[in-house]
């Protein structure tokens, strides 16, 4: 008798939840590739944390014209490899519409012929210029071109009258992509480059570099590296006795930077997103209202700072909720409404998308900061 | 700045780096000639060190000598915990399962650090300041010359337990001929034992002195252990200077290269150094090359 019972009522609720189901409109999913672990995790756990905290926002507040947003995050680890797989992961098992990340360049650069076999959007959040150069049809990225970080620090560097440096980069993609903007831009602005040294993403010591470094006729170094090696380098300088400004680049526009350079982050510059000085910026910064938000609210939920890479998260949802709002809800019209993104005030910058530049970024996006007691302050 | 100028700073980092290689390389060096295995372990017991201290020391808010002393010693019980559990069981494997349960254990150990603490770098304070010091018109930090002075202090107490203490000469015995060591009455198992411990408080404190200059995270030890392990091959995998020399020389060599030669090459330096020396002289630099009796 029991059973019987308990039968029916399972069946009725199965019955009930399938009704349920058919009646709201299916979510839309969308992939997540963030380096949560690995050596790229300040991109990724950031970038990952950012994502869902934005997807869930909007879900609590209704959705993308009526429709919930479903977020399927795989942890890449920073390996190219395993990028690629979840990528096809995403794609072949999860059927997302479109994929955010990864975090890195190497990664990217590994995913994308994954993305335009299969034609799923992808919204990159690593830097590498190579990403979007040259276009196609089916990558976007979020993170400002590793070119227009460059161009910023030369500015800088030819307002002070100096024309010799020496650069110093990590051995991987990161780092190649930015020797070779470094090179490539020298000339325009009258900068010639002395010494070409690189090193590991492992290495321990760079004191060997610095000391031919400080050997040399250069009146700056520029590094070009993510954490740890930047903070390493900024330690040995100091201990070195290297007198002449140190830049580095935006890969470490974080406190973590600070936190392991220490004393030695003292008068270092680099560029970097308006959202490590947001409540330095003018109130008529277009982007002073979102970068505000942003920055409380990732407190909120993390207990730390929100920081520029995981403003990278941000603006890929807020393009892809941008581009949902417009009409898009399959990989194809995604992509087309994505490229149809015209001044979106996000954390990197103001987007623009167009057939033509699928990075959307201008110089602006960018300010110099220098590490000044421990944090950051705008360099005029 | 001249080239002398340049080739002594050189030769100064160097040496530090090639104290950290030593000390490691003791660690496998004593394990191997108490077992004839290679600890591929050994360099996640310096990434311990580290690991452990800054964990006592940032999370747990110990105060420094505290936390390095609380972070050895946590080490050396890991030590011999990864002998009781994965050494000793094993009475008649062979020494190359021994190995790869080594090279297992190494994985397990960084993924427990990887759970337990994350994946993100941490600095450890410098042990008395970080102003540099000139010296000749190279400058060195604080924390290379405590790195010199404790390994020296190591490896003097090293060398004074292994040929002056009962102990110490009992694990000699062991390493020369196990079966006659046992048949004098020396407990071999546990001067097995005792060699886990050794390695695991030298390594741990290895990793401790470099910590400050290097920063720590879950995976350091891959390459300080193989680096380590190249030290000790140079010196012939000797518990004494061979070992010590083994490791300065890997030091002053890379960090030369990397200054002189090319710095994107740094690694493979160390990498073609342990190439050549298999290949070449098998036995190390400095022992005579062992003849086996028919």
């Amino acid at each position: 008798m029991t059973t019987k019972i308990l039968r029916t009522m399972s069946a009725g609720l199965i019955v009930l939840l399938a009704c349920s189901a058919a009646v709201a409109a299916p979510p839309i999913k969308i992939g997540g590739l963030f380096a949560v672990t690995g050596p790229p995790s300040f991109l990724g756990e950031p970038e990952r944390n950012t994502a869902q905290m934005v997807v869930d926002e909007i879900n609590k507040a209704g959705g993308v014209k009526g429709r919930k947003l479903e977020l399927v995050v795989y942890d890449t680890g920073g390996d190219a490899t395993k990028a690629v797989q979840l990528a096809t992961r995403l794609i072949k098992d999860d059927k997302v519409a479109a994929i955010i990340g990864p975090s890195t360049t190497g990664e990217s650069m590994a995913v994308i012929p994954v993305a335009e076999k299969d034609q799923v959007p992808l919204i990159s959040c690593a830097a590498g210029i190579k990403i979007t150069e040259p276009v196609k049809k089916w990558v976007f990225k979020t993170a400002q071109n590793d070119s227009l970080a460059v161009a910023r620090i030369y500015e800088q560097l030819q307002k002070q009258k100096i024309t010799k440096i020496s650069i110093l980069t990590v051995s991987d993609g990161f780092g190649s992509s930015g020797r070779e903007q470094l090179k490539g831009q020298a000339a325009r602005y009258g900068i010639t480059i002395v010494s070409d040294d690189t090193y590991g993403p492992k290495d321990t010591d760079m004191t060997s570099q610095l000391t031919k470094i400080r050997g040399s006729q250069a009146q700056a170094i520029i590094c070009w590296g993510t954490n740890p090696g930047p903070a390493v380098i900024a330690k040995n300088a100091r201990q070195l006795g290297v007198k002449i400004p140190l830049y580095m680049s935006h890969g470490v526009s974080s406190k973590k930077f600070i936190d392991l350079a220490g004393d030695a982050a003292e008068g270092i510059r680099l560029p970097s997103g308006k959202v490590l000085v947001a409540d330095l910026l003018k109130a008529s910064d277009p982007q002073r209202k979102s970068l505000m938000a942003f920055v409380k609210d990732y407190q909120n939920h993390f207990k730390v700072e929100g920081d520029h890479f995981g403003g990278h998260a941000w603006d890929a949802v807020m393009l892809l909720k941008g581009a949902i709002e417009r009409g898009g809800d399959t990989p194809s019209t995604i992509r087309d409404q994505l490229e149809k993104t015209r001044d979106f005030h996000g954390i990197g910058g103001t987007f623009t998308f167009s057939p033509s530049d699928h990075a959307g970024l201008t110089k602006d996006a960018f300010v110099l900061v220098e590490v000044k007691n421990k944090d950051w302050v705008l360099v005029k | 700045m001249e080239l002398t100028q340049q080739i002594l700073q050189y030769l100064l980092s160097g040496l530090s780096t090639g104290a950290i290689y030593a000390l490691i390389g003791f660690g496998f060096a004593i394990i191997y000639n108490a077992t004839s295995i290679i600890n591929f372990a050994q360099g996640e017991f310096v990434m311990l060190g580290g690991m452990l201290s800054y964990f006592f020391s940032s999370v747990l808010k110990l105060p420094l000598p505290a936390a390095v002393v609380a972070a050895v010693l946590a080490a050396t019980a890991g030590g011999v915990v990864f002998e009781r559990l994965a050494i000793r069981p094993l009475k008649n494997a062979t020494p190359l399962s021994l190995v790869i349960i080594t090279i297992g254990g190494s994985i397990l150990i960084r993924g427990l650090a990887m759970l337990a603490w994350g994946k993100d770098t941490h600095a450890l304070p410098p042990f008395s300041g970080s102003e540099p010091i000139e010296v000749a018109g190279a400058t060195i930090l604080p924390q290379n010359l405590w790195i010199f002075g404790i390994t020296v202090v190591i490896i003097v107490v090293n060398k004074l337990f292994f040929n002056y203490s009962i102990t110490g000469k009992a694990m000699r015995a062991c390493a020369s001929n196990r079966r006659a060591a046992g048949l004098v009455g020396i407990d071999v198992r546990r001067m097995v034992l005792f060699s886990f411990v050794i390695s695991s408080a030298m390594g741990s404190m290895a990793g401790i002195i470099i910590a400050p200059l290097t920063m720590t995270a879950y995976d350091v030890g891959i390459m300080l252990g193989l680096k380590g392990f190249c030290a000790a091959i140079i010196g012939g995998l000797s518990s004494g200077f061979g070992t010590v020399l083994g490791g300065l020389l890997l030091g002053v060599l890379e960090s030369l290269g990397a200054g002189l030669i090319s710095s994107g090459y740094k690694d493979a330096i160390a990498f073609i150094i342990l190439l050549l020396i298999l290949f070449i002289r098998p036995q190390g630099l400095f022992r005579k090359a062992e003849t086996e009796r028919v």
